[in-house]
């Protein structure tokens, strides 16, 4: 299987795209937040390479090319926050003050669990930027002697924990606010929960793709000092 | 040919953007770069709402997909995570869960307060 797939540049795209479709099918039919397009997806994915025994390699040949897209679609994320900026303006306070607040929880939490569990210095400093954008959260781990492949898996599980668990968080915690929804989503769960606030509402899509980039800013500033922690 | 001009706009704002990634020695990647640039356009009017609008929207729509390859890549660290899962597990969850917590609650009672400063404030909910 894998040789003749080997060159093939549209499989990877191809199984990515249908077992996309499939998790939609399945999000219609089904209705539950475990349904989650993204999670379906991969773990179709993931089982049909591992039946078929196909390489990652051979998938991502093509299959890194819908990865090369995410650039430009987070540049255009300022669009939707561009619409939203009166509203930015009038929370100045609740996004400044719910951001940070919730970069200094991710740091600590990570601190007093790696404590508990006696992480070493190496695995503490990989789970670090847990909760921000791969592309800056690769960069923390590195700079901070991390594993940024495990780093960039930490990331991706925290970013489908937070775009299955949305919902169900935001109604155990009690958060109606459209604009705290979003801020939550982006600062605890980055890029792959903010598709999920998109899908929440227009508010929420823009607060949570700002709290994209200022969690991923201010934790870059802040992991600086806790790596020393451990 | 709108489509074509609005996907020409995006793409030009993005590699200004790895360009200051690349001229720049701080910890920000290119797409933030490019965020904040496109953000910056649009505030001056240098870029407008409708030269890429359409285009923009469909890119976030389709943006989960674009997730898939690397979760796949799972597969890969799977061996080097064996080791550690469980705690790692346990982190992954506590913290995902208390961070959103916490951003939710701080943000929401600071609206909340604001709100009942400026009798009526404008709150949509």
């Amino acid at each position: 299987m894998n040789e003749i797939l080997k060159d093939s540049i549209l499989f990877g795209v191809s199984v990515s795209l249908l077992g996309y479709e499939a998790g939609r099918w399945m999000q219609k039919r089904y209705k539950k937040a475990i349904f989650n397009p993204l999670l379906i997806s991969v773990v179709l994915v993931i089982s049909f390479l591992l039946l078929f025994h196909i390489d990652y390699e051979t998938y991502n040949n093509g299959a890194k090319y819908i990865g090369f897209l995410l650039t430009p679609a987070t540049v255009c994320l300022a669009i939707p926050l561009y619409e939203q900026l009166e509203l930015l303006k009038n929370n100045v306070c609740a996004v400044a003050l719910g951001i940070l607040s919730g970069v200094i929880t991710s740091l600590t939490g990570v601190w007093i669990l790696s404590r508990l569990f006696s992480f070493s210095h190496e695995e503490y400093v990989t789970l670090l930027p847990k909760s921000i954008t791969t592309a800056i959260g690769i960069g923390i781990s590195e700079e901070m002697g991390g594993i940024p492949t495990i780093t960039v898996a930490v990331i991706v599980i925290t970013g489908i924990l937070g775009n299955v668990l949305a919902e169900s968080i935001c109604k155990l915690f009690r958060i109606t606010e459209p604009v705290a929804k979003g801020l939550a989503i982006g600062t605890s769960a980055h890029a792959m929960g903010t598709s999920k606030a998109i899908e929440m509402g227009d508010i929420e899509g823009a607060m949570s793709s700002l709290a994209i980039a200022s969690a991923g800013l201010v934790t870059v500033i802040f992991a600086s000092i806790y790596a020393n922690f451990i | 040919m709108k489509y074509l001009r609005q996907f020409c706009v995006i793409m030009l704002v993005t590699f200004l953007g790895e360009i200051l990634y690349m001229l720049l020695p701080l910890p920000v990647p290119a797409s933030i770069y490019g965020l904040v640039l496109m953000l910056a356009a649009l505030c001056t009017k240098v870029i407008k709402p409708e030269q890429v609008k359409e285009t923009a929207v469909f890119l976030i729509e389709i943006m989960p997909v674009m997730f898939i390859p690397a979760s796949v890549g799972l597969i890969e660290s799977w061996d080097s995570l064996q080791g550690i899962l469980l705690p790692v597990a346990v982190t992954i969850l506590v913290t995902t869960v208390l961070v959103f917590a916490v951003t939710g609650l701080v943000s929401q009672g600071v609206i909340r307060k604001s709100n009942r400063k400026s009798t009526k404030g404008g709150s949509d909910s």
